[in-house]
């Protein structure tokens, strides 16, 4: 499968990077490669296999029910770019 | 006072609790030795202070009887774990200014035995390559040069480059490492340490920044097998943070060192032969069975029919989950914003992430976002995960005939910085022989086994069952006692 400079966009703009038509234009025959690589494993025959989930048997635990941290606001907002009021700030996004 | 950088992590230990020397004797060698080492670019931050304190810490315990595993031991941390007040980038500029306020499981563990820590080592942006040069921080350069008189800069392998380039200076003595597939190997072989990927889920993830999260495992780096088996009993262990974390007893690794292999059967499986593999990685190979037979193992030829397919596998399943867990980095909760005059929140998240991932990043997260997309999902995702689950079938018809693997960790020396950079599947391949283990969630380890004709490293890698991390540590130990690996590279520095 070899994609297009569309395609390329397109996927940046699901993944939300921002890519200018000369970087869409210069990346299209990079992703075309690796693509190009992993088809391989469309000659492999997994009929009756079943898609591996865990690389090691372990059950998913339940825990206890109960508040285990909390009260810790200014330390989660720390690292905010901007954080205002006690909440992270965004660009307005409703008129 | 004599010089205690040349010394081992066991030795440090052990003439620290005789009273030889006192930590903080240890910490300013080794403060000073990181400060001397500048031009290796090992490091993205040095925390003098950390290690310093743990250092005079450790003395205060030690003269009231008191000492930890790991007391007067000076690391380096890759800078993939969060370390509480000390800026932790994963050598992003996306990450740039992040100071978590918390402490990975790793990390708490290290240092509650005792450790300090001497600064946060440079890697592969989000551990995203195999030669250090995703670093948004710049470049490590390794301490080996090639004797052919050009002094070309080497790769110090990667994603774990900080770590192996360090302690192969003898800037630490041992560093931790992480590895989704073959990222403290495949270094380690570069720089001639050694380093030891556990069985999945040994080591908690709980704050370290993740890659692929069902691959990703931490490790540690050292000069020996013995340092990275006490080391990694200090960082293994389960934690209920890490929901794939396992719920399992902690082995005494060290104190079960043993290099006699008499009634081990070690596999060689055909499949790692692969065209135009140097003579000399083939010629160590053979040496290595040499090696494993004089240890007392017995030999069985194995065949991994579906090793060929690992990589094309890892480069879906790898690229998928990176896709998923790097979508956090939205430029609104932590690191970097971008916010062009005038945009909305979609802009600002698009600016935020194109100025903040580098080029390797931005290709994996579009990979992924590819192969996970309405109508490919199947055909890539799904298939490779089957692929995988043939692959982990692989290893364990394996284990029906031998209780180790031997192979080579890589198919090449270290190379040149910029030589491979241009070709992503170039680059991609050097992961050839570790990625397999990776994929099935196996422990596996690389030692240093000899030089090549330039005078660089050569690796040999074992890897075992799950769960078995001390018959990979034995026959590491076997292989490090039979090669007597002791060149080191010249200081240039």
């Amino acid at each position: 499968m070899s994609v297009d400079s569309a395609t390329v966009r397109k996927i940046a703009s699901l993944a939300r990077i921002a890519v200018s038509d000369a970087e869409a234009e210069a990346m299209a025959p990079e992703l075309s490669k690796i693509l190009g690589l992993v088809e391989q494993l469309g000659e492999v025959d997994t009929s009756g296999v079943a898609p591996l989930a865990a690389v090691i048997p372990n059950h998913l635990r339940l825990r206890d029910d109960i508040v285990t941290d909390g009260d810790i606001r200014d330390r989660v907002l720390a690292n905010a770019p901007q954080a205002e009021h006690g909440f992270f700030a965004v660009p307005k996004v409703i008129e | 006072m004599s010089d205690l950088t040349g010394l081992t992590v066991a030795q440090l230990r052990d003439g620290f609790r005789a009273g030889e020397f006192s930590a903080r004797e240890i910490a300013d060698q080794f403060v000073a030795a990181v400060e001397a080492g500048r031009a290796l670019n090992a490091f993205i931050v040095e925390t003098p202070e950390h290690a310093i304190g743990a250092a005079e810490a450790a003395d205060r315990e030690r003269a009231s009887g008191q000492v930890g595993a790991l007391s007067g031991i000076p690391l380096g941390i890759k800078d993939l774990f969060c370390t509480q007040g000390y800026q932790t980038t994963a050598a992003s500029h996306i990450l740039e200014g992040f100071t978590p306020t918390y402490e990975s499981t790793v990390t708490s563990r290290l240092f509650a035995a005792g450790a300090g820590m001497v600064g946060k080592l440079n890697m592969d942006q989000f551990a995203m390559g195999s030669s250090n040069e995703t670093s948004a921080f710049g470049n490590v350069i390794s301490p080996w040069r090639r004797k052919d008189g050009g002094n070309a800069p080497l790769a110090p392998g990667g994603s774990s480059g900080g770590s192996s380039a360090a302690i192969a200076a003898r800037l630490v003595p041992a560093a931790t490492g992480t590895d989704t597939g073959g990222s403290i190997r495949q270094p380690a072989a570069f720089t001639g340490v050694a380093g030891i990927k556990p069985t999945y889920g040994r080591c908690s993830r709980w704050g370290i920044v993740a890659f692929a999260s069902s691959l990703d495992q931490a490790g540690p780096m050292a000069r020996d097998v013995r340092d990275c088996a006490l080391l990694l009993e200090v960082m293994s262990g389960f934690d209920p943070k890490d929901a794939t974390s396992l719920d399992a007893p902690v082995p005494n690794w060290e104190a079960s060192l043993s290099s006699n292999l008499a009634g081990k059967r070690v596999g060689i499986p055909k499949e790692y032969r692969v065209d135009g593999m140097p003579g000399e990685i083939e010629a160590l190979w053979q040496q290595g069975i040499a090696w494993m037979k004089d240890a007392g193992a017995e030999i069985v030829d194995v065949s991994l029919p579906h090793t060929k397919y690992a990589l094309p596998a890892y480069y879906i399943i790898a690229p998928a989950e990176a896709s998923s867990n790097l979508a956090r980095y939205d430029g609104v909760r932590y690191g970097q914003r971008d916010l062009p005059e005038g945009a909305g929140l979609q802009d600002m998240y698009a600016a935020t992430r194109a100025a903040g991932f580098g080029a390797e990043v931005k290709r994996r997260i579009m990979i992924g976002t590819y192969v996970l997309s309405a109508g490919y999902y199947d055909a890539y995702y799904t298939q490779a995960q089957k692929v995988r689950a043939l692959i982990a079938r692989d290893f364990e018809q394996a284990w029906e005939r031998c209780d180790v693997l031997l192979t080579p960790t890589a198919p090449s020396a270290a190379f040149a910085l910029g030589e491979k950079q241009a070709d992503p599947i170039a680059m991609y391949l050097n992961d050839v022989f570790t990625v397999p283990a990776s994929l099935a969630g196996l422990p596996a380890m690389s030692v240093p086994a000899g030089l090549d004709g330039q005078g660089l490293p050569l690796g040999l890698q074992i890897i075992g069952k799950p769960l078995d991390e001390q018959a990979v540590l034995n026959a590491g130990l076997a292989i490090e006692e039979r090669a007597g690996f002791a060149a080191r590279p010249e200081k240039w520095w």
